[in-house]
């Protein structure tokens, strides 16, 4: 298993002459040799090589870059890409452990490619599957007439926690519901993407699609700059933008706050990026105040009138008066404010009613019911437990499903039944039957695998692993969506669990042109 | 700016001046005690203490390389060397984004250095000032280099100024004054390394010499210490730069409320500024450096008042 640049075989160090994408005719690459030296491939599909061992053409410019660049400059890079991150203080917090440990966000240095034409195909899906959900929301907090019309059951719908009942009957500016939202999608064995879930409350994750992307560019410019790869950059503009269209009426030079949960958040680091980057004011709930349903924030200059707030804190916790009276990360009196038009809140109220595990299973209905459509990207197979049939196939089946708790994110309260043992299964199962509305089953899916830098800087080698995807929408007057996102990997051979809070790192996403 | 910010940036400077001024205290005394003294060990560090305000959970036990290792590295006591870097850490923390990546990678630095590991009572005491004191500067310069000179800045200025011209005007008043009574330098008279202590804990040694040449007179101490227009660590020159600051934060933002703020700076300022030090000694030292510390603390709770917890309904009505 030992090699160094010195032994790299003579064929690879030839063929990096001038690859340009697509440029070669495909041949199987010898796996044994090499940085690839610890490949391998099985029926999972592989980002960068295609079934019969082949690179597939877009990956090829990367795969002799990478090969051509010896060990001692690999490692150097890697290095200084570590640095780059550290002293910027990227960082996430983990929960559970006493105090929250802070801890550099686990990053990959060989990025995952996506053709423009797969792309596209991504892009047009979650337009669709946004404004549909969009329309859900404006219309379930209203008319209700796909719960009248019998398309969507009315209990899955108000035995949701995070149904608000609190916001029947308000129109929200421009009906936009969800102005942010992060889709986790995964790319299945015969090469299509999936939607695994979407995340419409408070999405996090885009500070470092963004700063992963500025390290990438810094320790390859060449590679990126002969792949045509599509900018990511204005994300920070656009989402200014989707806010400031979102303003309450008459309130044409509106001020937008970032609204976080402070210093110990998980995200906070997301926080102070985004804040800075749109170059708009990172206030706490103790920075405003409520007067005649008008929220203000402390200014050394006296009171300032805030128009929009993005916050980054849950509905449970905004507001002590209307919700959770034991937070104090929010601001008494603000949702009657918001009731009252006079501030608007990105993403809005009760949105989280559209992300619940058991809705999902509707999402394909909701689509085609508002905008008789076939959806472009398919959802994973679910299985609902109120469903005495399905929760009976369920569980005779519990060791090849995944079984998820449907208010949990990030990975905590899930059963993975390849990976679990019978006292877990059992203890699960009485879960269910507890609660039967609490939890969804999924098949385990074998999702795909791109290859990742693997070692610490001692003899690298590439290696596959589970990534997923996660690209981020944004709904102001238009819907767009920023041609990347979050590639999550889980690091660990074999594992499927991408979130940062399990081990999971990042790669950069390069969305190109052609 | 936001008003959570503003107290930040005052809190963060506040303990950084005080850190500073620690680090002098202890450096001064812990050589001086090593000399032979007509103070005793138990007078000096007590006066040590009644200088630094007589801070919570520090006492006099009797052993003084146990109160001096107490005073740099009591993480718990806000008072010690260590405890004040890690407030102002923690305020610098909550304000990430509104001070520059240098001063925040400094201070990180120098809280790393303090609390990485804690020595054995009595050890390092010889180089911790020393090194805490290189690091300190050095966040002076980043925050005077990177960051822009505005409204934050300002308010760390004022952060500074407050919390200097308190201690020095404290310290001042730990000592005993008489005109009547002259310093000999004579070998018999260790009363002399005193002053020069007093000199050396407000780092003032070589510059009064400049002045004055090294002939030390209680008036002309006193006088360079609290009258001096040049001399960064007087208690006239940090008035001073309070004062401008305050103009400065006034104009920025606009806001005509802090009237009384003014009146109360600027006449602070100008007692000061006109002020003979005949006077100061014939009517008692005591009272008025006491005077000028009250006057720092309302124009401290003034500030509070008009820039960072205002009142809703009087915010309201301007």
């Amino acid at each position: 298993m030992t090699s160094s640049a010195n032994e790299l075989p003579n064929a690879a160090v030839e063929s990096m002459g001038s690859a340009t994408p697509g440029s070669r005719a495909s041949a199987p690459v010898d796996l044994s040799n090499g940085y690839l030296r610890n490949y391998f491939l099985d029926q999972a599909y592989d980002e960068m090589f295609d079934s019969g061992g082949n690179v597939r053409s877009h990956y090829r410019l990367l795969l002799d870059t990478f090969s051509s660049v010896p060990e001692e400059e690999l490692a150097r890079r890697k290095h200084s890409a570590d640095i780059s991150f550290r002293t910027q203080g990227i960082t996430f917090t983990v929960y559970g452990n006493q105090e929250g440990t802070e801890r550099i966000f686990p990053y990959d240095m060989l990025p995952r490619i996506i053709t423009g034409a797969e792309w596209d195909r991504i892009e047009r899906g979650l337009i669709q599957r946004i404004t549909a959900l969009n329309l859900f929301l404006g219309d379930v907090y209203n008319d209700g007439k796909i719960l009248r019309d019998g398309f969507v059951p009315r209990e899955i719908v108000y035995s949701c926690p995070h149904f608000r009942r609190e916001m029947r009957g308000l129109q929200v500016p421009r009906n936009v519901y969800i102005a942010v939202t992060g889709t986790d999608l995964l790319r299945l064995n015969d090469g299509n993407f999936v939607v695994l879930e979407d995340n419409l409350r408070v999405p996090s994750g885009v500070s470092y699609m963004l700063t992963s992307r500025r390290v990438m560019k810094r320790a390859f410019p060449q590679t990126f700059r002969s792949y045509g790869v599509r900018p990511i950059e204005h994300y920070p503009q656009v989402l200014l933008s989707a806010l400031r269209s979102l303003a309450p009426e008459g309130r044409p030079e509106p001020t937008i706050v970032l609204l976080t949960p402070g210093v110990y958040n998980s995200a906070y680091f997301e926080h102070t990026y985004l804040a800075r980057q749109m170059g708009i004011e990172l206030v706490e709930g103790r920075d405003l105040v409520i007067h005649d349903n008008i929220v203000y924030m402390r200014t050394t200059a006296g009171l300032k009138r805030v128009d929009v707030i993005y916050r980054r804190v849950d509905d449970d916790f905004i507001d002590p008066l209307a919700f959770r009276g034991d937070s104090i990360l929010g601001v008494a009196g603000l949702f009657n404010a918001y009731r009252a038009g006079n501030v608007t809140l990105a993403n809005a109220f009760g949105t989280g009613l559209a992300d619940d595990k058991a809705l999902y299973a509707y999402v394909p209905a909701i689509i085609r019911y508002y905008l008789k459509e076939d959806p472009i990207l398919p959802n994973v197979e679910t299985f609902l437990m109120t469903d005495p049939t399905q929760r009976q196939h369920a569980f005779a089946n519990l060791q090849n499903l995944v079984v998820k708790a449907v208010g949990e994110s990030g990975g905590y309260g899930m059963l993975i039944g390849p990976h679990s043992t019978k006292e877990q299964q059992a203890e699960f199962r009485a879960r269910i039957e507890a609660n039967p509305r609490n939890y969804i089953a999924q098949p385990t899916l074998n999702f795909s695998r791109s290859p990742c830098l693997m070692g610490d800087g001692n003899e690298p080698s590439i290696e596959p692993r589970h990534v997923d995807l996660r690209p981020y929408i944004l709904y102001g007057d238009k819907v767009t969506v920023v041609p990347g996102g979050l590639t999550r990997v889980a690091l660990r051979k074999g594992s499927l669990v991408v979130n940062s809070s399990q081990g999971g790192g990042s790669k950069d996403t390069w969305v190109l042109h052609a | 700016m936001l008003s959570r910010v503003a107290d930040s940036l005052y809190w963060m400077s506040r303990y950084l001046e005080r850190a500073e001024h620690t680090v002098r205290m202890l450096e001064v005394n812990f050589s001086m005690t090593l000399d032979p003294s007509s103070t005793s060990e138990e007078g000096r560090w007590k006066r040590v203490l009644a200088a630094l305000g007589n801070p919570e959970g520090l006492e006099w036990t009797g052993d003084f390389y146990a109160l001096a290792h107490a005073l740099a590295f009591e993480r718990d006591s806000r008072a010690s060397i260590t405890g004040c870097i890690a407030a102002a850490r923690e305020n610098a923390r909550q304000v990430r984004e509104e001070i520059t990546s240098d001063q925040w990678q400094q201070l990180n630095r120098m809280y790393h250095r303090v609390t990485d590991e804690v020595p054995q009572k009595g050890d390092r005491l010889d180089e911790f000032p020393a090194a805490t004191l290189n690091e300190l500067h050095l966040f002076q310069g980043a925050t005077d280099t990177s960051m822009s000179h505005g409204e934050g800045w300002h308010f760390i200025q004022i952060g500074r100024a407050i919390e200097r011209a308190t201690a020095i005007a404290t310290l001042i008043g730990v000592f005993e004054w008489d005109a009547s009574e002259s310093i000999s330098e004579g070998a018999g008279s260790q009363q002399f390394l005193e002053w020069i202590g007093l000199l050396r804990c407000c780092t003032a040694f070589e510059s009064y010499c400049n002045l004055y040449t090294a002939d030390l007179t209680q008036p002309q101490i006193l006088q360079f210490l609290l009258l001096n227009k040049e001399f960064p660590h007087s208690v006239r020159y940090s008035i001073d730069q309070l004062r401008w600051a305050l103009m400065a934060l006034q104009e920025g933002s606009g806001r005509l409320v802090a009237e009384e703020l003014s009146r109360v700076a600027g006449r602070l300022q100008a007692s000061l500024n006109f002020c003979e030090i005949s006077e100061v000694m014939a009517q008692g030292v005591r009272p008025y450096v006491h005077n000028i510390s009250q006057q720092c603390r309302h124009i401290h709770s003034l500030i509070y008042r008009d820039y960072i917890h205002y009142k809703v309904h009087v915010a309201l009505s301007q």
